[in-house]
């Protein structure tokens, strides 16, 4: 008897279907992951299962139904009832959750049936509180959310979420705002706390790792559609995916094993939704298109136990799909030139301390030295706050270094004025995490990348718009985009813009921070291709500031972890992520999922 | 007769505004972001019915801006400046009474000591000199005449309408290119994303059937009844449309550099600037408004009294004392704005597009105008329209404490100074007041109205789809 029964569900807003003919089922006590990238329907499912569906949208047709109960003909009032009892649900965004003006005390006993007595509220505060992990829940309890880490925020949450007793626990996205240790804490609790309730749990995510680790089944959507259910695997994980698109989502993954290659990039981007569609979704971007793909929507076709998937392909006779085969690319070995060398930066913030003239000054980076030859890829790696940001902004000339001395191209940099770093500029440049907030609104795609040119007087003023043009190319856009504002283009284009951007100027210096923490998997794959590639054709040097240790596998060629402001440990790629000397590197490693 | 143009100062700075704003719309139209923003404002019948409204308001005053001076027989020019709404208007103007009379009355509201022909006494109403004096017996005519002239003006502001939705069709028509019928009906069921040519139509036909009312009436009549020297109120709370206007826009244009100049810099490089730019408008915020425009104006007026010889004309004295109250307000009112710009700034600087220009070694001040200007363009744009509603209020107020206008101009805050008196006579005079705050009203409700659609068509949160995730 399935807990959960999603049927034909689908979703209309303002003429789109960002949820179309998506069925599903969960049983008591099972995890299961809705997995997909941004825009293809999983959160709106999920707010469509609590009928919380953003005001113009409403359930187009299909039912939901929970614990023998319909839900679309429930009324409000008992839909009430039902929600925090009968299924709860947990952000992604733990600071703007909870309201700031009240104790998480109170706010997890809101969340408590109301008849209880209060002092039998207070016992199950606690008791909540100790359960997702809180030390000291008698005292934390009166506390304020901004007096909280983000992850203890996070914990918080989901004790809220617990107070009903629900049957079914919703997660979208619990651990994407938080850095990767945390993650793998908050998941191991949610894990832990699902199976000790005997709760099931519908995951939200993009990660494939993520959905692998928490869930017993994963569906995988794609435009709005479910494409593919199927369980996981102890073993092999998701090895045992049908889909094209699954599987190319896998192979996009960067990791160390695909150092040196090519990763599956998906040409194209998802259809928009407003549209109807005559045969499969994913069509024009897949690899082993055929026939009846542009003509008919492929039906469910079941594979094995529990397995099922949606495309052409799984009812021919012979299907087999091969392997993914991912091109090796030449490597290159980095040059002896020396670019950038930094010894012993330190960067030193001063911060009022509230009373009066007191002031106190915060060591954000605190002494690091390395060396960067062209050609080469350094990643820093390292948690949000670690000071690895502000040591990249201090390297190019934009926070002020407070000791130490930075090298770019064998001339010294650091301690000079505004005006006596210009000429040095050109030399590096850098490439944001947020490709909305990296270009000017109201700027032209041919104004933004003219401006590096003509400030730091690169190239004639005839052949600018020449290499405008060029620059382009070289990032894979059309040279028409040159008269377009930025919000024409989707996030993956807009990261090629800023990258064009940077290479405006044609610096020796690349400082890539987090350029695709931000994005999708599969414009991830195409983002890290491209930066692979302009390395070997321009030998760059490429400083790039991570998290993500995937990506630092398959691209740097040495890494150094950053903790609190230092270099704790630094080493070739392959030596830092499979024999790791320091703990906290350990610990880093262990924590990825 | 001949005549010789008069600029006066704010005439000048109006004229200015205009080509100014002509340039600007050129510009919108050239710039595809902004057409389509400004587009939207003219697709909502709100935008378009409160844009028709303004519009007659700004042609009113536009009219009243023209000054000239006839040259009198004897070859000087006349002491008087004149307008060329006054010369359109030279019937209510000069159709002056001896003191107060309702709206549409023939009578005067006051018993006099009339002398009879016979030698005798008798204290009762007189007839208004000009009001209904064509009827030769009122009390019997009076209902019949009103209601036929008002019956000739529906007629009157019906044909205008047609009139104009014709002038419409024709030269909509000439873009479109469908056919006369075609394109009339068009108008009638805009298609997709097409201007609320509807609401355009009805608010013009309302406008045109009202006036053409007042028109019809004003022939023989005083429809808004004569103030206490006599004059037309008509034609009074006419003339103050323009203070109204001057007061509304002329104050922005000093608003706008201070405001944009020292927000934009407080923001951007913060420090020690930022510490003087914000203790300056604290200061300010700390005096209260009125004292302060009170003691500037004051100042202001006994400079101008000392320097009476320099003002050739009434009218020029009064006109410098408009602009100087314009400048005062200004100079006084920028801190909202400053403050509004120095927190977006404030944000702005920390994006990473700005990091990165600073990256490409451009300089501060290229940076406030190529990156941090164009985006806080939709907040100044915003504050602009609706700070032009608080501003015709606030000339009420002044004039009413005596800190306005001239007194010898026109304008809604000394008719409604006057007011204070006329109420409390028996039986009370009321039709000024009425006749200011009605016009008033409709002005700043129009302005706001305006306010409202423009707001929403420019600020990106309220459109929210159209830039952050497409």
């Amino acid at each position: 008897m399935s807990l959960l029964k999603v049927e034909n569900l689908s979703v209309r807003i303002a003429g789109v279907t960002p949820v179309d003919d998506v069925s599903f089922s969960i049983n008591a006590g099972e995890a299961f992951a809705l997995l997909g990238e941004s825009g293809c329907g999983k959160s709106m499912t999920a707010l469509a299962l609590m009928r919380l569906l953003p005001s113009g949208g409403r359930i187009a047709s299909g039912g939901v139904g929970f614990d023998g109960a319909a839900l679309g003909t429930l009324p409000e009032s008992q839909m009430r009832s039902l929600r925090g009892s009968g299924m709860a649900m947990i952000f992604q965004e733990p600071q703007t959750s909870l309201n700031p003006v009240i104790t998480i005390g109170e706010q997890i006993a809101e969340a408590l049936p109301a008849q209880m007595p209060g002092g039998e509220q207070k016992a199950e505060v606690i008791k909540l509180l100790q359960e997702v992990g809180i030390k000291n829940p008698e005292s934390r309890m009166h506390s304020y959310p901004f007096e909280l880490s983000g992850g203890q925020k996070q914990r918080v949450m989901i004790a809220q979420a617990l107070a009903g007793r629900p049957k079914l626990l919703i997660a979208d996205e619990p651990t994407t705002a938080l850095d990767v240790t945390l993650q793998a804490q908050i998941l191991q609790l949610i894990k832990r706390l699902a199976k000790e309730r005997g709760m099931a749990l519908l995951l939200i995510t993009h990660d494939l790792g993520v959905a692998r680790y928490m869930a017993d089944r994963v569906g995988i959507m794609y435009a709005g559609q479910l494409v593919e259910t199927l369980p996981v695997d102890p073993d092999n994980g998701l090895e045992g995916a049908f889909h094209p698109y699954t599987r190319k989502l896998m192979a996009a993954l960067p990791s160390l094993d695909r150092a040196g290659q090519r990763l599956a990039a998906i040409p194209g981007r998802v259809p928009s939704l407003n549209q109807k569609f005559s045969g499969c979704r994913f069509a024009d971007r897949c690899a082993h298109v055929f026939a009846p793909c542009a003509e008919t929507p492929p039906a469910w076709n079941s594979l094995d136990q529990g397995h099922a998937v949606r495309c052409h392909l799984a009812g021919q006779p012979d299907s087999q799909v091969e392997p993914e085969v991912a091109p090796a690319l030449k490597v290159i070995a980095p040059s002896e030139e020396n670019v950038l060398s930094v010894r012993g930066l330190c960067v030193t913030y001063t911060q009022r301390t509230g009373q009066l003239f007191g002031k106190k000054s915060i060591r954000a980076v605190d002494g690091i030295s390395f060396e960067l030859s062209a050609g080469e890829t350094l990643a820093l790696v390292g948690e949000s706050g670690c000071g690895k940001t502000t040591a990249a902004k201090a390297i190019l000339g934009l926070n002020p270094i407070s000791d130490g001395n930075v090298e770019l191209d064998g001339q010294r940099v650091s301690q000079l004025s505004e005006r006596q770093f210009k000429p040095f500029r050109r030399l590096a440049q850098i490439v944001f995490q947020d490709p909305y907030s990296s270009l000017n609104p109201r700027m032209r795609i041919g104004e933004i990348l003219l401006e590096g040119m003509n400030s730091l007087k690169v190239g004639g003023g005839a052949g600018r718009s020449q290499a405008v043009a060029e620059l382009l190319e070289k990032v894979g856009l059309d040279p028409s985009a040159m008269t377009r504002y930025p919000h024409e283009f989707s996030g993956g284009q807009r990261q090629r813009i800023a990258i064009a951007r940077a290479l405006a100027v044609q610096p020796k210096l690349l400082i890539c921070d987090e350029p695709t923490s931000a994005l999708d998997v599969s414009v991830q794959a195409q983002i890290l291709n491209l930066l692979a590639d302009l390395q070997r054709e321009e030998g760059l040097a490429m400083l790039f500031i991570t998290h993500n240790l995937a990506a630092v596998g398959y691209l740097a060629h040495r890494v150094a972890v950053m903790k609190e402001g230092k270099i704790i440990e630094t080493g070739t790629t392959r030596d830092i992520l499979t024999r790791p000397e320091h703990p906290y590197t350990k610990g880093l490693l262990a924590s990825v999922v | 007769m001949s005549f010789v143009p008069e600029v006066l100062w704010t005439d000048a700075l109006i004229w200015l505004l205009v080509f100014a704003c002509t340039f600007f719309a050129l510009h919108v139209v050239r710039t595809p972001v902004l057409r389509s923003s400004w587009h939207t404002v003219l697709e909502r019948p709100m935008g378009m019915a409160s844009l028709v409204v303004l519009g007659v308001f700004v042609v009113i005053g536009l009219a009243d801006s023209l000054h000239y001076r006839t040259r009198l027989d004897n070859g000087q020019l006349d002491v008087e400046v004149k307008s060329i709404l006054d010369r359109a208007l030279v019937q209510l103007k000069q159709h002056t009474e001896r003191t107060y009379s309702a709206p549409l009355a023939t009578h005067a509201q006051a018993r006099e000591t009339i002398e009879k022909p016979n030698g005798g006494q008798a204290r009762e109403k007189p007839r208004l000199q000009f009001g209904g004096a064509h009827l030769a017996d009122p009390e019997k005519e009076w209902t019949g005449d009103v209601l036929i002239r008002m019956a000739s003006g529906l007629s009157y502001g019906l044909i205008a309408s047609i009139g104009f939705v014709c002038l419409l069709t024709l030269t909509l028509n000439a873009f479109w290119r469908c056919g006369i019928s075609h394109a009339f009906s068009r108008l009638w069921r805009p298609q997709d994303k097409d201007p609320a040519w509807r609401s355009l139509m009805l608010s013009s036909f309302l406008l045109l059937l009202v006036s053409g009312i007042i028109f019809s009436l004003a022939d023989g009549y005083h429809v808004l009844g004569t103030d206490k020297v006599g004059q037309d109120v008509l034609f009074q709370t006419m003339k103050s449309i323009r203070t109204g206007l001057v007061i509304g826009t002329l104050t922005t244009l000093v608003t706008l550099p201070v405001a944009i100049g020292l927000g934009l810099l407080a923001g951007y490089f913060r420090g020690w600037i930022d510490d003087v730019i914000q203790y300056v408008y604290t200061t300010l915020n700390s005096i209260p408004w009125v004292l302060l425009v009170a003691a500037a104006v004051l100042i202001v007026q006994v400079f101008i009294e000392q320097n009476e010889s320099s003002f050739s004309s009434v009218a020029q004295r009064a006109d410098v004392r408009l602009l100087a109250l314009c400048v005062i307000i200004g100079l006084t009112g920028w801190t909202g704005l400053a403050r509004l710009l120095r927190a977006e700034t404030l944000k702005l600087r920390e994006l990473d597009y700005v990091t990165a220009a600073r990256a490409f070694g451009v300089s501060g001040p290229r940076i406030l105008l190529r990156h941090i200007l164009p985006n806080v363009q939709h907040l100044i744009l915003i504050s602009i329209v609706m700070d032009f509603s608080g501003l015709v209020l606030a000339e009420a107020i002044l004039s009413y404490v005596g800190v306005g206008v001239d007194p010898v101009m026109n304008s809604w805050g000394n008719m409604i100074n006057a007011a204070r008196l006329e109420l409390a006579r028996e039986p009370v005079v009321w039709w000024p007041l009425v006749a200011a705050f009605s016009l008033m009203f409709a002005l700043v409700l129009a302005a706001n109205l305006f306010a409202d659609v423009v707001r929403d068509a420019f600020d990106p949160r309220a459109a929210g789809s159209s830039g952050a995730n497409s």
